[in-house]
């Protein structure tokens, strides 16, 4: 899922945004898409709150936050590529496609732009096999991306993309 | 005069590729020349190189069209698409395509078929029978039903569904859990993805049914993050069937009591695993449980767990319906009834073929797939996910089945079929295969954590020609110690893609030492 536009930063909003999954059973995943959600990542001064809020020690949250991909300690780019990488997308040219776009954004994966206007990232399997290379933008999915999709699309994520 | 009904896919895959822009033209284009026509987001009908297939509804049944393009549209309206006019891009009566119509669609009977929103088209096109049919019968008979039907579990173990829900039913009284395994994490695999967009409400009538099964009240379907759609599917089918008491203290107004809970992973493919699912839905790291206790005995929160995959939850309601009979009597061997295949990755005509087991690779592959999309020869097929087994193509007349593949050191896994024409290198892959273990290995047991980074480590010597006789028997050392050593299928089975690559193409790690690459 694509990045939002994050609120500002607060422990009362914090405690807001966890207050009605408190209850739920192993409620500690809800929680921490919640709080990435509203803030856009979970912020080092969210730990704390959470683990008051749900009766953990600051070890177990920041545990859990570092073992999942998805959850983002920094701010995300303003907008978010992602090119999948498995098998079914590799037999239709996607390793040639992450070198692309690479090239395109002069980043490496995992990186975003000096700007923060885009960041560049792998993942494995969108469940689009059959129509791969797939991509996301901002969460958006597309399929069979070759190059010149793929710069129409980062044209279109990137402002601040290198020319 | 009524609306002429249009079909245009909320599919993630057909949205991919344009459906929705498409579905706006269709709309606009309608509007303006004062046609009267009712549009409908159905899932897709899984020939997905025809997607955006559109389909307009006539007197003698729903004709298709595609793949549409948003500038097809005018043209489409011109030729009179509305009145199944022929068209550069008819396909004719959908269910007479060959595609289609040669297949055995029962877990997907109604995927692209209803508009998977309305509850009111899923009870009249036979939903909700399972669950009526069960609450009927005896807990005990529910079971026997399944296991009498031969259901495997479909997410790629291929345990026998009866008798997990049977150690369920009789484990300690008090609380029970049914569990949707819906990390559907493999590369090359999106049918429970497909069948959640497509007919959620089949998913939750499943649940029902092994709810009533075993005794459990709470359900939970551990969804991935990567199916946004599917998520969006899950939730409105939920939110609706507690409105329609199909869920909730008195389901269908009978003594069964039974909610579901809608949980989203974090992009964790170890996940996909059922006990690190078990631990990720308690809100702890994914990390992987020792066995036993088995699930069924020691679960969600230490109670007794029914732990399925999607399409293994799918099929049940058509079991009940249909009998277990009818569905024991498609198949072969021990592997019964039908298995959704997904043609992915390097293939012309890709999507869902659900049929008996008894179909041979080939005939998936080449028949139904018509060979690559880039029209190159087929070199390398991998089955089952990243974990299963490459395959060459000389060796495609097999049955895929749970036990002809694994006589071939092969398995099925969730029914995924990847192809790979004349340009793949099977070195990189097996390397791959490594490096993708080491991503995504828990950490817990050492042979997967350690042995998959020495993995990649050690191809990558062989691929540079240093020391390659001691350096494969190394690799093969590795392969027996991850293969008998891990605690489970992440460790134990990533060589299993690796083996089969050296033994089937032994050619790509030796490129060094024979071949002179320009």
């Amino acid at each position: 899922m694509g990045p939002s536009i994050s609120g500002a930063w607060s422990e009362a909003r914090c405690r807001e945004v966890i207050a009605p999954l408190v209850g739920e059973r192993g409620a500690l995943l809800p929680v921490l898409h919640a709080v990435q959600a509203e803030f856009g990542y979970l912020d080092a001064r969210s730990v704390p709150v959470i683990a008051d809020e749900l009766n953990l020690s600051r070890a177990e949250v920041h545990g859990v936050i570092t073992f999942y991909r998805d959850f983002r300690s920094e701010p995300p780019a303003r907008h978010a590529v992602r090119i999948c990488r498995a098998e079914a997308c590799q037999a239709s040219g996607a390793e040639q496609l992450v070198a692309d776009a690479q090239t395109h954004l002069g980043i490496a994966l995992g990186a975003t732009t000096a700007d923060g206007s885009v960041s560049l990232d792998d993942v494995f399997c969108l469940g689009n096999c059959a129509l791969g290379p797939s991509v996301t933008v901002d969460g958006t999915l597309h399929g069979r991306v070759d190059e010149d999709r793929l710069t129409v699309l980062l044209g279109e994520a990137g402002e601040g993309a290198n020319p | 005069m009524t609306p002429t009904t249009v079909y245009v896919p909320r599919d993630a895959a057909a949205r991919s590729v344009g459906a929705d822009a498409v579905a706006a033209r269709i709309a606009d284009a309608a509007h303006a020349a004062g046609n009267d026509v009712r549009i409908i987001r159905n899932g897709s009908r899984g020939m997905l190189w025809l997607e955006p297939l559109v389909e307009v509804t006539t007197e003698s049944g729903r004709v298709a069209y595609g793949p549409v393009t948003p500038d097809d549209v005018p043209d489409l309206f011109s030729a009179g698409f509305l009145d199944a006019a022929q068209h550069r891009l008819s396909l004719g009566p959908t269910e007479e395509i060959a595609w289609l119509a040669r297949q055995d669609r029962i877990t997907f009977a109604r995927v692209g078929v209803i508009d998977p929103r309305s509850a009111d088209e899923y009870e009249a096109s036979g939903g909700l029978a399972g669950i009526r049919r069960a609450l009927e019968l005896s807990p005990a008979e529910v079971i026997a039903t399944v296991t009498d039907a031969g259901l495997r579990g479909r997410g790629g173990a291929g345990f026998p569904t009866g008798i997990k829900w049977k150690t369920v039913a009789e484990a300690a009284a008090g609380e029970r859990f049914v569990c949707c395994n819906a990390d559907e994490g493999d590369s090359g695999t999106y049918a429970d993805r497909m069948l959640m967009e497509g007919d959620p409400f089949l998913l939750i009538e499943g649940m029902l049914i092994a709810a009533r099964a075993v005794g459990a009240t709470e359900g939970f379907v551990y969804l991935r993050s990567e199916y946004p759609d599917a998520l969006t599917a899950m939730d409105s089918a939920i939110a609706i069937a507690r409105e329609r008491g199909w869920l909730g203290s008195s389901v269908l107004g009978s003594e069964l009591s039974f909610d579901i809970h809608l949980r989203v992973g974090a992009g964790s493919y170890i996940c996909g695993e059922e006990t690190a699912m078990l631990e990720s839905l308690e809100g702890k790291r994914g990390v992987v449980r020792a066995k036993p206790p088995l699930p069924a005995i020691e679960g969600l929160f230490g109670r007794p767990t029914v732990v399925n995959n999607v399409l293994t939850l799918a099929t049940v309601p058509a079991i009940l319906t249909g009998g277990a009979d009818a569905y024991a009597e498609l198949g072969t061997g021990r592997s019964r009834g039908t298995q959704v295949f997904q043609l992915g990755g390097n293939v012309a005509r890709g999507g869902i073929v659900e049929t008996a087991f008894g179909i041979t690779l080939a005939d998936l592959v080449h028949d139904f797939g018509g060979g690559t999309r880039s029209g190159r020869p087929v070199r390398a097929v991998q089955v089952g996910g990243p974990l299963g087994a490459y395959l060459p193509a000389s060796g495609l007349e097999v049955s895929v089945d749970y036990e002809t593949l694994a006589a071939q050191d092969a398995l099925l896994g969730h029914g995924g079929v990847v192809v790979f024409d004349d340009r793949v290198d099977l070195a990189r892959q097996a390397r791959f295969a490594m490096e993708f273990c080491a991503e995504e290995s828990c950490g817990k047991c050492t042979p997967c954590r350690v042995g998959a980074v020495r993995g990649v480590e050690v191809i990558d010597r062989i691929i540079a020609n240093e020391d390659r006789t001691a350096n494969l028997t190394l690799l093969e050392d590795l392969c027996e110690v991850m293969t008998d050593g891990s605690l489970c299928a992440m460790g134990g089975l990533t060589p299993l893609p690796v083996r089969s690559a050296l033994r089937h193409f032994p050619e790509d790690f030796d490129r060094v030492g024979t071949t002179v690459e320009p």
